[in-house]
């Protein structure tokens, strides 16, 4: 598969060095008019981890991926990521780090034109040179990845709910992102089908090696993402169990109050966190 | 109380401003995507069918019944001067110059400016254009590029189908109510007609198909609100189209006449 190399976007910069964070905040502020929407956020993302957002709803948890990806421009602050400071970057330059990242949005965001295959396999399609049956095979690997491979020719509107966000997360896996961010995966989902998506996360991160960005207020698939862990048995079956310590401590959790980042820690810190407002959300 | 009229003015002043100033950056990013890479050949094609073939029928219908009531009225006035002979003339040189571009151009403000600010309008709110900028794909080459050539090409194509229909209608008319015989009715249609009016009647659609399509792309894009935004944002994209249309239209009717007269 060939992407474009960040320096036919005409960016400078290698990408991030093997334990350089991945994503890094350093100060950043957003408002819109009046509303203050993100307060001196700073927070950083190693290669390989996984930082789980928490937060009621409009506590700005959202906005972090959209600054993220270059979506949205900080008022004030700086990010980078992928070694490459986002926030002055021009719309084509940013084009070029979006390559090497995926996202899955809130309700899935697939195009309703489109089948499920050209969904999946949209930025290859689009976006690369690659031949149309490497595409193709591609696509089906994904879709099998995440269990979908009998849906490829079906329209999304013909999907469930959790089909669809499965189908998201193919399409944001498609192209080999270094960087994953997932916007609210498992919000309106049934338990049972949550943890489907629950596992497609750990599957990514620890089979993949992809870095994970993870926004949500579903406190149970949270923790399950950070303390189970994906393996393959030595008969190639896929295995999801719980955690060994140092890969819980390779997920982060960050929880946000107002705009501003109110707690930061391991999933056992914010377990045994006294403070009323943490008290109150984990209730 | 005067006080909070000057705010609200000026405020309102301040949105209409950057409205125009989106708009206009809009169209500069459009012209730029459309002459550089990369370019969606593909999409081009699929709007030329959309907007073009799917815009047909309503075209035909208007064009026909346009060119025919105008041979029924001005049947009547011409009769007063015993001028009946005349009305090709008077239907080609109306329907030329003026009535078939603007009136293709208002069918197509209804069709195809508010099909486009519903789509792109549905697309915002459910966060397709954040998925497409995400996929790393610029949505103006996308979506927009597409649909302003799509629109700019098309347009005048169904404008001179508006006008074949038009005289063609009138020629019904003119046949069967008026009495007028074929030979003569073509012969005043040609007769009626000057080279720069066919210029005029081919160069005012493309501008004003540009401005139907780069207006349903900027309000479908600007949209916010769920689907009660993708209601307005469709609403507006057409009051705004016909409006503009027939501002536009004035302007280059004005700038053509002193450039061909």
């Amino acid at each position: 598969m060939r992407h474009k190399s960040l320096a036919e976007f005409g960016l400078p910069v290698e990408l991030a060095e093997p334990h350089a964070p991945v994503v890094l905040f350093d100060k950043v502020n957003l408002a819109f008019d009046e509303k203050v929407i993100l307060r001196d956020v700073t927070f950083s993302v190693r290669a390989g981890h996984t930082k789980i957002f928490l937060g009621a709803s409009g506590a700005g948890k959202s906005t972090i991926l959209k600054l993220m990806l270059g979506l949205l421009r900080p008022d004030s602050g700086t990010i980078w990521v992928l070694g490459h400071r986002v926030d002055e970057m021009t719309e084509t330059q940013l084009m070029g780090v979006r390559h090497h990242m995926g996202m899955v949005f809130q309700e899935g965001a697939l195009f309703d034109s489109f089948t499920v295959g050209e969904n999946v396999g949209y930025k290859l399609y689009e976006e690369t040179t690659l031949p149309l049956p490497e595409v193709r095979q591609r696509v089906e690997e994904v879709l099998g990845f995440v269990g979908l491979s009998e849906h490829i020719d079906k329209q999304p509107s013909e999907l469930s709910g959790g089909q669809r966000r499965r189908v998201a997360i193919a399409r944001a896996m498609a192209a080999k992102p270094t960087l994953l961010l997932y916007d609210e995966p498992t919000t309106g989902l049934d338990p049972i089908t949550s943890l489907t998506i629950d596992a497609e996360i750990i599957k990514l991160r620890d089979l993949e090696a992809v870095t994970s960005v993870i926004v949500t207020h579903q406190l149970r698939d949270a923790f399950y993402v950070a303390t189970q862990s994906a393996s393959r048995d030595v008969a190639g079956d896929l295995k999801i169990s719980p955690a060994t310590q140092a890969k819980i401590n390779e997920a982060d959790f960050v929880m946000l109050k107002d705009g501003r980042i109110h707690f930061e820690g391991s999933a056992d810190e914010l377990r045994s966190s006294a403070d009323p407002y943490m008290q109150t959300f984990l209730s | 109380m005067t006080d909070v009229r000057q705010t609200w003015l000026i405020e309102w002043l301040k949105k209409a401003l950057l409205e125009v100033q989106e708009y206009f950056k809009l169209c500069v990013a459009a012209g730029r995507g459309a002459v550089s890479r990369p370019f969606y050949a593909r999409d081009v094609m699929e709007q030329i069918d959309i907007i073009g073939l799917g815009s047909l029928t309503v075209v035909v219908l208007t064009g026909f019944f346009t060119g025919a009531v105008l041979a029924l009225q001005s049947g009547m006035t011409l009769d007063q001067f015993g001028a009946r002979p005349f009305v090709g003339r008077l239907i080609s040189a109306s329907m030329i110059k003026e009535l078939g571009p603007v009136l293709t151009a208002l069918m197509l403000a209804g069709r195809v400016g508010s099909g486009i600010a519903a789509e792109l309008g549905s697309m915002v709110v459910t966060e397709q254009i954040s998925a497409l900028r995400a996929l790393g794909t610029d949505p103006i080459r996308k979506l927009v590029v597409p649909r302003v050539l799509a629109g700019s090409l098309m347009c005048p194509i169904l404008t001179v189908v508006a006008n074949a229909v038009g005289l063609t209608g009138g020629w019904l008319i003119a046949l069967t109510q008026l009495r007028v015989p074929s030979g003569v009715y073509w012969s005043s249609v040609v007769q009626g007609l000057y080279i720069q009016d066919v210029w005029m009647g081919l160069i005012k659609p493309v501008f004003l198909g540009f401005v139907i399509v780069t207006i349903g792309c900027h309000v479908g894009l600007r949209t916010s609100g769920g689907t009660q935004g993708v209601g307005r944002s469709t609403t507006n994209a057409v009051v705004a189209a016909s409006v503009v249309v027939l501002v536009v239209d004035f302007f280059l009717t004005r700038l053509l006449i002193s450039i061909f007269f």
